[in-house]
């Protein structure tokens, strides 16, 4: 290895009084450089963001559901049942009445429970506890269960978004 | 002091700038009218860098089972946004990769850039080609449609005909005797798991490789500059060969939106294992060769089974095509049966390619 020429990074060669439209040229050139590369990039960028978010899901808008018929449930017992693509609560109370609602915890959105024994709705995870009308009472939820109606048609019970 | 200088100064104090991008200053490439040749390799290093993010992006609504693969490839064309823009380019981008691979490793043969001491070089490149193709095949089975079906039915049953381990290969890939669910599952951890992680391994070592020897001079050429040292002409890498090179990534990238935004790839319809197989049905192009060779051999050659002895034959020309730089012979000439071979192989590939694309 001796003499290797190697290319020069671009450097015209200058006079003086020639340096300063130089200079503008140049950083005119990087702003299309740089500005075409940002807009290219932006071209990439923006489709995946938009591949990233989800499309909505389709099945949100189920209104009315059957929960249950007549036989399945005694008196102060319980049943978890799919409401469009989450869980709901329908409640058999000591008195033979029905309640329903979401069993989504308002706190962290865990699943609820009927607890036969204290005769209310409660959240395992961090021991909030509702009435049987969904009203947060104790512990951590700050908001109440929503609240669905209920219908009995025949034998069976409808639920529906109130 | 602007941000940049202050990020520089930082790094600097604790790691030493100036050593650490002293390899990128003094590197250079050899110039010379096949120059561009050299782009091969890092275009399809580039692919090879989209495949990883789109098929990430895949990853986050695709399912690896028989019952919703289909539905969740259908879900991403037709309900993501941008879905069917990222699949086909994944699908367009894996096809260009192969095709830049093969390209790179012939133009890699031809200019003899795997003679002493890139001898390991050419061998990791070959073995990477290989998994490229383990990709191909692996990951043609996952949208679960017919034609995947199919292709992934004959070629483990091909791989299956080799003798002694062949029926425990079949069982292996499949995960059972027949194509089911479960192949889609093992493809799957293949495609996305297995095959990654070598090809991460085995490119770290090529490129390694490629820094440490740095790019080869065609033979003549360098017979040439070592008479005449003054004629000898190098590029800087940095920034030079790489603007050069981005330059070249734009472009590739171009075609590949190009392809991908006007010849969107299709999903065809869901696998039934217990359908016929559709008339026409052919492998992906770069399995089509060895696919019309399959075709071509008769049934029974002297005592063997022809496809025992197609398998048989494709393994040996693999192997023999991988160690290809020890077995040039080392004479004076010793080059001129490996270009001739090169010249075959190409011919060959090519024609088969083209006979099996149009044949019936």
């Amino acid at each position: 290895m001796s003499t290797v020429s190697t290319e020069e990074v671009l450097a015209p060669v200058r006079t003086a009084d020639q340096s300063g439209a130089e200079t503008s040229r140049r950083s005119l050139l990087k702003i299309f450089l740089g500005g075409g590369i940002a807009a290219s990039l932006a071209t990439f960028l923006y489709p995946v963001l938009r591949y990233l978010v989800p499309p909505a899901e389709t099945n949100l808008g189920v209104d009315t559901v059957v929960a249950a018929t007549i036989h399945e449930l005694k008196p102060n017992s319980s049943k978890i049942f799919r409401f469009g693509s989450r869980p709901a609560l329908l409640v058999r109370t000591a008195a033979g009445e029905y309640q329903a609602m979401s069993a989504t915890c308002t706190h962290l959105s865990c699943t609820v429970q009927y607890r036969k024994d204290v005769q209310q709705v409660w959240c395992a995870c961090h021991n909030g506890m509702y009435d049987l009308n969904g009203r947060n009472i104790s512990g951590p939820p700050p908001r109440p269960l929503e609240k669905f109606q209920v219908h009995i048609q025949g034998e069976e019970i409808h639920v529906q978004r109130a | 002091m602007s941000p940049t200088a202050r990020v520089q100064t930082w790094i600097d104090e604790r790691f030493g700038w100036a050593e650490l991008i002293a390899p990128l200053k003094h590197k250079t490439v050899p110039r010379h009218r096949l120059s561009y040749w050299y782009f091969l390799g890092g275009i399809t290093l580039f692919l090879f860098m989209i495949q990883v993010s789109t098929g990430i992006l895949l990853l986050l609504y695709y399912r690896p089972s028989a019952n919703e693969a289909f539905e969740s490839v259908q879900y991403i064309t037709t309900q993501v946004r941008f879905g069917w823009l990222v699949r086909s380019i994944h699908s367009w981008s894996a096809n260009l990769m192969i095709f830049t691979a093969f390209a790179h490793m012939f133009s890699v043969l031809f200019l003899r850039a795997y003679r002493k001491p890139r001898e390991l070089t050419w061998v990791t490149g070959a073995v990477l080609l290989f998994l490229a193709l383990g990709f191909g095949f692996s990951g043609y089975l996952l949208p679960w449609n017919t034609l995947a079906f199919f292709a992934t039915k004959v070629g483990s049953e091909v791989a299956g005909q080799v003798p002694i381990i062949g029926p425990w290969i079949m069982v292996f890939l499949r995960g059972g005797p027949d194509v089911s669910g479960a192949t889609l599952t093992r493809f799957f951890g293949f495609h996305v798991a297995v095959l990654p992680g070598l090809a991460t391994v085995l490119l770290g070592v090529h490129l390694a490789l490629v820094q440490r020897f740095g790019i080869s001079v065609p033979p003549r050429l360098e017979n040439d500059w070592k008479y005449l040292p003054e004629s000898q002409r190098q590029t800087r890498f940095f920034p030079n060969f790489l603007l050069r090179e981005l330059m070249a990534w734009y472009a590739a990238l171009a075609v590949l939106g190009l392809l991908a935004a006007f010849f969107p790839w299709g999903l065809g319809t869901k696998a039934d294992p217990f359908a016929s197989a559709p008339a026409g049905i052919k492998p992906e192009w770069y399995f089509l060769s060895g696919f019309q060779t399959l075709k071509l051999i008769p049934a029974k050659v002297f005592f063997m089974d022809g496809e025992v002895l197609g398998v048989l034959s494709f393994g040996l020309a693999g192997m023999l095509w991988l160690l290809l730089p020890f077995l040039e012979p080392k004479r004076e000439s010793g080059h001129r049966p490996v270009m001739a071979l090169g010249i075959a192989a190409v011919a060959y590939l090519a024609g088969m390619t083209i006979y099996g694309y149009f044949g019936k």
